[in-house]
């Protein structure tokens, strides 16, 4: 029988479990076997059951945010709200729309949700409990989010309606440019940890988390992950007020309740990855020696991020397509190629020079180049504004007061608004 | 290591079950009174004219172009960053000297005004 420890209560259960497989006669890797099918799907529930809360959540913060209540109808602060629509949901008619591929039609909302809940697999919850440790978790996660981006297309093409074609279309030149700056971001934490593992990048954020030895990289990721779940600023994919709805126009239903499933859930997804790849993970005081504390701190990280992400959502206007491509290919992508070539040369430079240093100076000098790092794209992007004022102006002078200029039909900044 | 797939492996196939529950819970509790208006595609109100898998315009095909380089690019960073701890000072700036043709890439296709969205 195992011994009990309570710091450690959930990996007890699952030894106890083997255990008591074992002693009813059953070989050994059938044991194992069930044991993988229990972990797999206590995993799965909790990320599956997890939107329900966090669903409530963000309606509840965006609704402080907007100066309302939210929803505090439905039992005690509105808690039982999401149970309220599921069941909605469950008893709505579901309409195939004429001439519509029937098979992709149905696949993509499960293929959505198939792409998020098995980006669980890999996630530390704490020192002694993750899913599969495999040796290439980041590239596992890169290549899952991927499939994303097919379930979107399939369901926007599949739909047999130009509002859900233009938005899948503009889904994938979205998500597509943006998994650029995402992926090479994601070099960062793998060079620092020396590991693709996820495991072994919390394992090397014990002296500094990576935000504070990479903060760009890790702000790029954020804005990346944003504008890979397409929410606001980056919600062209499904803009109300130009495309309906975009690609799920068409779904009804508890075809719909998947795709909003799967949006909700990437959401949080995407905050568990920032805090495992860049805030330490179940990193801690005490984290170690008491792995259920490891949880809760993981937890505490990840309902932050998510914070920020509502947030972010009611602070910021949508932003034009012109404008969201530019942003990525002209700035996120040279400044996270920036970022990679920086942190190698300064984290080689310092191990290479100063054999003697421990984790605190490496961390330092990595942080310093950080900041000048940020303080030269600043001074860059204050000439370009220049630049970009100037010609927009030109040359005119300044006395000559704001009414004037706008008035000018012929203005060369008007020939760019007409992008869509 | 071994579990650690067959983890994956039995994960993916119990990925695509968790999405399928509610929707055969649906698929008994909905009411199906379908008819033709119904079932036509929404367009505001009006009908649909014409086709709907369309040509559409190019811009789209740059960017996923482009998104096929860089994404074959950084595949080959991958196995860098991992070994980096490992090496010298020399490696590195090797590993630097290849980010640095991506990046000529991207000022060439900067230039020739490929990253304008028109």
């Amino acid at each position: 029988m195992p011994e009990f420890n309570p710091g450690n209560v959930l990996i007890y259960l699952y030894q106890l479990l083997g255990w008591w497989l074992g002693t009813l006669g059953i070989p050994a890797p059938i044991v194992v076997l069930i044991q993988l099918l229990v972990s797999i799907i206590s995993v799965g529930a909790f990320a599956l059951l997890l939107p329900i809360f966090t669903i409530w959540l963000e309606r509840k913060v965006a609704g402080r945010f907007q100066d309302r209540l939210g929803p505090n109808r439905v039992g005690p602060y509105g808690l039982f709200q999401s149970f309220a629509d599921v069941f909605k949901l469950l008893t709505k008619e579901d309409i195939t729309p004429a001439g519509a591929d029937k098979v992709v039609f149905n696949l993509a909302p499960m293929l959505t949700v198939l792409s998020v809940v098995t980006i669980w697999a890999v996630v530390p919850f704490a020192s002694t409990m993750v899913g599969a440790n495999i040796n290439v978790g980041v590239l596992y996660i890169v290549a899952i989010s991927g499939l994303g981006t097919i379930s979107i297309m399939m369901g926007g093409w599949s739909s047999n309606n130009k509002f859900a074609l233009l938005g899948a279309f503009r889904t994938a030149a979205q998500l597509v440019a943006y998994e650029v700056p995402m992926i090479i971001v994601l070099l960062v934490p793998v060079m620092l940890a020396g590991s693709m593992g996820v495991q072994d990048i919390v394992n090397a954020q014990g002296t500094a988390w990576f935000i504070v030895m990479a903060p760009v990289a890790g702000l790029i990721f954020f804005i990346t992950s944003i504008a890979e779940i397409g929410r606001a600023p980056f919600d062209l994919l499904e803009a109300e007020s130009e495309i309906v709805a975009g690609f799920h126009i068409e779904y009804t239903g508890m075809k719909f309740g998947m795709w909003m499933l799967g949006e909700f859930l990437h959401a949080f997804t995407i905050c568990v990855l920032t805090a495992v790849l860049f805030l330490g993970g179940w990193q801690g005081p005490f984290a170690k020696e008491v792995p259920v504390l490891g949880i809760v701190y993981f937890l505490l990280k990840s309902f932050g991020m998510y914070f920020i992400v509502i947030w972010v959502r009611s602070t910021f206007p949508r932003i034009r397509i012109d404008h969201l491509h530019a942003f990525n290919w002209k700035v996120l992508v040279p400044v996270s190629l920036a970022a990679v070539v920086l942190t190698a040369l300064v984290d080689k430079l310092v191990t290479t020079y100063l054999p003697g240093a421990g984790d605190v100076v490496r961390a330092t000098a990595l942080l310093a180049a950080n900041v000048i790092g940020v303080l030269a794209l600043l001074g860059i992007f204050r000439q370009g504004a220049h630049a970009e004022r100037e010609r927009l102006e030109g040359g005119r002078d300044a006395s000559h007061g704001e009414a004037a200029h706008h008035d000018e039909p012929g203005e060369p900044g008007a020939a760019h608004a007409s992008a869509h | 290591m071994q579990t650690d797939w067959i983890f994956i492996g039995i994960f993916l196939l119990i990925g695509l079950v968790f999405p399928t529950v509610p929707l055969v819970a649906a698929f008994f509790l909905s009411p199906k009174k379908p008819n033709l208006v119904k079932n036509e595609t929404y367009e505001c109100g009006v009908e649909t004219v014409g086709d709907t898998w369309v040509q559409f315009k190019a811009q789209y095909y740059i960017f996923a172009l482009m998104f096929v380089v860089f994404d074959v690019e950084t595949v080959f960073l991958f196995p860098w960053a991992v070994a980096f701890q490992a090496m010298p000072l020399f490696m590195v700036v090797e590993g630097v000297f290849f980010i640095v043709l991506l990046a000529g890439g991207l000022i060439y296709t900067w230039r020739k005004g490929a990253l304008e969205w028109v």
